[in-house]
């Protein structure tokens, strides 16, 4: 009856992600009065596993398969799917992430379980089972009733808070059975950034739009991304004109990420910007013209010629270190 | 090879959303309804790889799940360039109805390459690909950020955290595209929109499905506070802001 969660790990190390999952299956836990069983997949060793139950996991189911080396979503979905029957888990938590997305439908179809897709409250209600989810790409969020016995809620990143719990938790190693013969995805090569902050895990994110007026002006705003420990962002017409890499994109279009605060600096404030953006906690906005819409969606302003304004913003941050 | 699109029918990204019924459901007085802009830029993904004969793409059909107000977006898809459509008459209960219709379009019609978005910008469920998949039985590759073929054969970039693979899936596959599949959506040129008007829709009658979700009501998002301006002389007193009264640094 336990709650199952997904923690994916990322070359055997959890994430904070994975304990945000962690925490949030424990709250759904606690509101239907059960426990969590977390499964990884993949090979992770035992302290890294206990790490689950810092956050709440009583249990944790570990998979190791040769034919779950790469994500392929069948494979994938079929091994979730073969623990969530074991434990008779009617909520299955997984991340809203691109693992999340490859897995999280097929198993839904699997178990015949209605989805609540990019949430990031616990169920408003259990009769009927409803969550609150963004729709409209941020503009409205609708309240979801699940009708189906289980459900599987994908849950946003960066949204919910960590809930430090003192689980000692059991370790379970399981295997499988996954048929090689299934697996039909083969990963001819990977590139991978490394020694990089993801964007998406960021808590602090410093954005620059068309109003930085040249790729050339972007270095006081890296380094106040640094200086504050965070990633750098821009807006979509910034990656269109190679100014800065696509994978800097956020929007509608590009990534959603909800950092605690988000800096954006000469952005207008576009509607398909902010669907990006809106769940941020914190939005300050840099722009010269003081009715940009920016201003509508932040809660710190500066009007202003953000080329004068970052280098003192810089100063201001490395006197506040010293 | 054949392809099918799969096409969402959404409010025009810039529209200002506006519940009617008690917040069951959104007024559409005044809205421009769009294809999905993912959908959008999967069809011209499609499109431009039947330009290339070497790839020996037949045909780019696309689908449609949704009432006859829908056909106006159909038609533009069609304007774009696509050589036929199906429409499944119904309206699009839930996801996992959505994309149960779509499977028996394919079992009907069969393709070999199917593409779905990442994401519909009205109800943000990121779940019909993979589901149409799985009911299908065939492979999903999700993230796909680029398409190319080799022998034959569909070649997929896929976005990982902080990276990206290629990987090989023999077809039939389902396509799940996100950002970089297409550069800029195909526009319908007079001649397309001429045409558009002879390309056939089929229409198909719904098979009996229970969604598993329901949307009980909808709300806006909570306003946010007003915005505090800071003067830009000294944005010394932001940092001090973010500090001390958000502590976010
Ligand atoms: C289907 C669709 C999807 C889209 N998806 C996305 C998406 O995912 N992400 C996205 O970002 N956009 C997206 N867009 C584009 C979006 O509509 C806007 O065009 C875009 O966000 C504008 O980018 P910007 O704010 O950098 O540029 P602009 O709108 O040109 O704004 C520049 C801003 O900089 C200010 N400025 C000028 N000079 C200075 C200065 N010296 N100092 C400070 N400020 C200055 C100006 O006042 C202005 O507000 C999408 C559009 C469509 C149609
Ligand atoms: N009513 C529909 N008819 C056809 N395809 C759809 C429909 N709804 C969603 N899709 C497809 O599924 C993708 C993801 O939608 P969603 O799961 O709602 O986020 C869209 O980009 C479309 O390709």
């Amino acid at each position: 009856m336990s709650v199952l969660v997904y923690t994916e790990n990322w070359d055997g190390k959890f994430k904070k992600l994975s304990y945000e999952l962690v925490s949030y299956a424990a709250g759904v836990a606690k509101m239907t009065g059960t426990s969590v069983t977390a499964v990884s997949i993949g090979r992770v060793d035992e302290p890294e596993l206990r790490k689950l139950g810092d956050y709440g996991a009583s249990k944790i189911v570990s998979l190791t398969n040769d034919n779950l080396v790469n994500l392929d979503s069948q494979a994938y979905a079929s091994a979730i799917a073969e623990v969530a029957g074991k434990e008779g888990s009617k909520v299955i938590v997984i991340a809203n992430n691109n693992t999340g997305k490859a897995v999280a439908p097929r198993l839904s179809v699997r178990l015949k379980a209605g989805v609540g897709s990019g949430v990031s409250k616990l169920p408003v209600n259990l009769s009927p089972f409803t969550v609150y989810k963004r729709t409209y790409s941020g503009n409205a969020f609708a309240h979801l009733v699940i009708k189906s016995d289980v459900k599987i809620l994908t849950l946003s990143q960066n949204s919910f808070d960590l809930v430090p719990a003192s689980n000692t938790a059991t370790i379970e190693n399981l295997s499988v059975n996954i048929d090689g013969s299934l697996v039909k995805t083969t990963v001819t090569n990977v590139e991978k950034q490394t020694g990089k902050m993801l964007l998406t895990d960021a808590d602090i994110v410093v954005s620059g739009g068309r109003g930085m007026k040249s790729p050339d002006n972007w270095s006081p705003l890296v380094e106040l991304a640094d200086l504050l420990g965070g990633a750098t962002a821009c807006s979509r017409p910034v990656s269109d004109e190679g100014w800065r890499p696509h994978g800097e994109h956020t929007g509608q279009t590009g990534k959603i990420i909800a950092p605690n605060l988000y800096v954006a600096v000469g952005i207008s404030g576009a509607t398909q910007h902010l669907a990006g953006i809106s769940s941020s906690k914190y939005i300050v906005a840099i722009n010269t013209d003081k009715d940009a819409p920016i201003f509508e969606a932040a809660q710190y302003g500066i009007v202003g010629d953000a080329i004068k304004v970052l280098p003192k913003l810089v100063e201001a941050v490395k006197e506040l270190k010293k | 090879m054949k392809i099918l699109v799969c096409i969402s029918n959404v409010p025009d990204t810039t529209t200002k959303i506006k519940f009617a019924e008690g917040n069951t459901s959104i007024d559409t007085t005044g809205i421009q309804w769009v294809i999905n802009p993912w959908d959008e830029l999967s069809l011209t993904r499609a499109l431009e790889l039947k330009d290339d004969a070497a790839n020996g793409i037949k045909s780019v059909t696309v689908a449609h799940v949704g009432p006859a107000g829908a056909e106006p977006t159909i038609r533009k898809a069609l304007a774009i360039g696509a050589d036929d459509a199906v429409r499944v008459n119904a309206e699009p209960l839930d996801a996992y109805f959505t994309a149960a219709q779509i499977a028996e379009v394919v079992k009907k019609e069969q393709f070999d390459l199917i593409f779905c978005g990442i994401e519909s910008s009205d109800f943000n469920g990121s779940t019909v690909g993979g589901m149409l998949a799985e009911f299908l039985g065939t492979p999903s590759v999700s993230a796909v950020s680029g398409i190319k073929f080799e022998n034959g054969q569909p070649v997929l970039t896929r976005e990982i955290d902080g990276g990206k693979e290629t990987v090989t899936v023999p077809a039939p596959l389902v396509v799940i595209v996100q950002k970089g599949i297409a550069k800029e959506p195909r526009i319908a040129a007079m001649r397309g929109i001429m045409m558009a008007r002879t390309k056939p829709v089929k229409v198909f009658e719904p098979v009996a499905v229970e969604p598993l979700t329901q949307v009980l009501e909808f709300e806006k998002p909570a306003p946010r506070a007003a915005c505090k301006f800071i003067d830009a002389e000294n944005p010394r007193q932001l940092i001090e802001l973010l500090q001390n009264e958000a502590k976010v640094i």
